[in-house]
């Protein structure tokens, strides 16, 4: 059962510089939530918070409250490590661990916190993350091959699979088809609708199609200037916010006017 | 191209463009060919230079090593044998050479490899900055300096005039570990930091992270930096002289008195020198020791050499791959 996430009045910070600032939002559960805006205005900073990956940087802390189902994940009995077990992440850049290969990938998640799995489950939970992600027609022959012999896209489904599984609830994804080109791009569209199915997924994106493609509620976010913190402007159903934002700024973002 | 409207552009100027362009391209800048020639000459000249000694030294020491270099010489050691005799080897020193050798790396690899863990994933501020100075001094440490530390140090607790081959393990130790510490500390900023995260992301502890993902995709890297602290250390000599001795038959306890190793015996051949051959009726040999010198030294060139493939063959092992 995929969860929802609440967030409030969340302040977000490296060291002294306030990157993103008094975001509150809810996050609904089994849908696709896309976040925009202008390079720079802290989308991806805003998205690492979600699963405690930005206190990974030296100085990073938050503000603020991000509850998952009533728990505050910044709560002090809140183990960063269990968070991320339950909300996954797929980066910009396909990173497959390059001493693995395609099936130890999959099962990083599993083999490096070392819980034991038997050899039939292994093989099952490789081939249903693979599935999953599209990717198990291309490459069930050479499940031993190393992952980073994979083609960009193919590499970048590696990690979805990757991290589905896990079996998280929360699916991150931070503009995971920057680095593709237009047809692996589709087969990750097509991916996200299908995983919506039984995940919640948040993913940033550059390309205004893409949110307005795949996502069920879009996020705006600005940034006033250089050195000024970004901040959440509007939030809404995608239809209403590519059709008729309540805000100006939302408005000349989305047809191009700047960013 | 050339431009049909009467656009702001004209269309003279478009067209000189275009042969400047084409003017550019062909240029021939004969200086920086001259300049390249000039520097591959040097290049070239600067290897020839660099290899020169180094099989200046390779041909010497197998032409004067080889004649000695055999079965029996790495077989037997030095009990029993005086003189101008026709007998004698290295077994003794060979023993001693890689107990204190292993020893000297199992203490250092394991501190080593932490510092460089701490210095790299865990280090900040002025304790880090503090370790990465005293590292610096230690890898200046004369290694004599080494030898009298670890003497000095077992001196206190055995009294003096102890003399173990573990005290020559220390005291390489001691010249191994700013090796190790630097050269893993290298290889370990070489692994992306999108591999911690990645693994962080999926929730994997940081301590997992770093023994399963971050070591282990450096492995090829520092069995490489090892190796070379490895042969680094193997052909110390002054320390050793001081905390392990000599000695003429074989000792395999590194923790019980004298050992030989191979600088040593090395050294120690050669300072004997030649031997006054008076008797006439036994076998004599003036320059035996010299002999031996250089078949010992042999020997430890080829062990070095052994250590270096193992090391390659094991660093391509643990190296990713891509296909
Ligand atoms: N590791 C960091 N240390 C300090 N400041 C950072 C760090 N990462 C990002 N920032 C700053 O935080 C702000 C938001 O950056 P962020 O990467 O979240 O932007 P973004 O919206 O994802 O941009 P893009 O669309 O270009 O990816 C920027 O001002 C950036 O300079
Ligand atoms: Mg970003």
């Amino acid at each position: 059962m995929a969860q929802r996430i609440d967030v409030k009045d969340l302040n977000i910070f490296y060291s002294d510089f306030l990157a993103v600032e008094d975001v509150s939002m809810a996050i609904e559960p089994k849908s696709v939530t896309a976040f925009i805006g202008p390079s720079g205005c802290g989308k991806s900073t805003f998205l690492r918070t979600l699963n405690r990956m930005h206190e990974v940087i030296p100085g990073a802390r938050v503000e603020g409250t991000v509850a998952m189902e009533g728990v505050d994940l910044y709560g002090d009995d809140v183990d960063p490590v269990a968070v991320r077990r339950q909300v996954g992440m797929v980066f910009q850049r396909p990173n497959p661990f390059p001493t693995m290969s395609i099936e130890e990938n999959v099962l990083a998640g599993v083999r490096l916190v070392n819980k034991k799995i038997s050899k039939s489950d292994a093989a099952d939970l490789v081939e249903e993350s693979l599935r999953h992600a599209n990717l198990w027609e291309e490459v069930k022959d050479r499940l031993a091959k190393p992952g980073s012999g994979l083609s960009g896209g193919q590499q970048q489904r590696l990690c979805i699979a990757r991290a589905i599984a896990v079996r998280p609830q929360v699916l991150l994804m931070d503009e995971p088809c920057s680095a593709l080109d237009p047809i692996s791009t589709l087969a990750i569209e097509d991916l996200i609708t299908e995983l919506k199915q039984d995940y919640t997924i948040c993913i940033v994106t550059h390309n205004m199609q893409q949110a307005a493609r795949v996502s069920d509620r879009t996020g705006f976010f600005n940034i006033a200037g250089t050195g000024k913190p970004g901040k959440l402007i509007e939030m809404d159903d995608t239809g209403v916010m590519f059709s008729s934002p309540s805000e100006q700024a939302t408005e000349d973002y989305i047809s191009g006017r700047f960013g | 191209m050339t431009a049909t409207t009467a656009s702001p552009q004209p269309a003279a100027p478009r067209s000189d463009r275009s042969d400047e362009v084409r003017k550019a391209l062909r240029t021939v800048d004969t200086g920086r060919r001259r300049k390249d020639r000039a520097m591959q000459v040097v290049v070239y000249v600067a290897f020839a230079l660099a290899v020169i000694p180094l099989i200046s030294v390779a041909w010497t020491v197998l032409s004067n090593g080889i004649e000695r270099f055999d079965w029996y010489f790495l077989t037997h050691s030095m009990r029993g044998v005086f003189g101008g005799m026709d007998a004698g080897g290295i077994y003794h020193a060979i023993v001693g050479t890689f107990e204190i050798t292993l020893g000297a790396t199992i203490i250092s690899v394991p501190i080593g490899i932490l510092t460089a863990i701490y210095l790299v994933e865990y280090g900040r501020g002025s304790l880090a900055r503090s370790v990465t100075f005293f590292v610096d001094v230690m890898t200046g440490i004369p290694s004599i300096v080494a030898g009298l530390f670890a003497y000095a140090l077992f001196a206190v607790f055995f009294g003096p005039g102890i003399s173990m081959g573990i005290m020559g393990s220390i005291a390489l130790s001691v010249l191994m570990i700013p090796v190790v510490v630097r050269s893993t500390e290298e290889m370990l900023k070489l692994v992306p930091n999108e591999l911690r995260e990645a693994s962080y992301a999926l929730g994997v502890p940081k301590w997992l992270t770093i023994v399963k993902v971050v070591l282990r995709t450096a492995t090829a890297g520092i069995v490489t930096g090892v190796m070379l602290a490895v042969a680094r250390v193997i052909g110390e000599t002054a320390p050793l002289l001081i905390t392990v001795g000599v000695i003429d038959s074989i000792n395999f306890n590194l923790f019980d008195g004298r050992m030989m190793t191979l600088p040593v015996y090395v050294y120690r051949q050669y300072s004997q020198g030649y031997v006054p051959c008076n008797d006439a009726s036994a076998v004599c040999i003036p320059e035996i020791n010299f002999d031996r010198a250089w078949a010992a030294a042999l020997t430890l060139i080829l062990i070095v050499m052994v250590l270096n493939i193992l090391a390659r063959l094991v660093s391509r092992y643990f190296s990713p791959k891509i296909r």
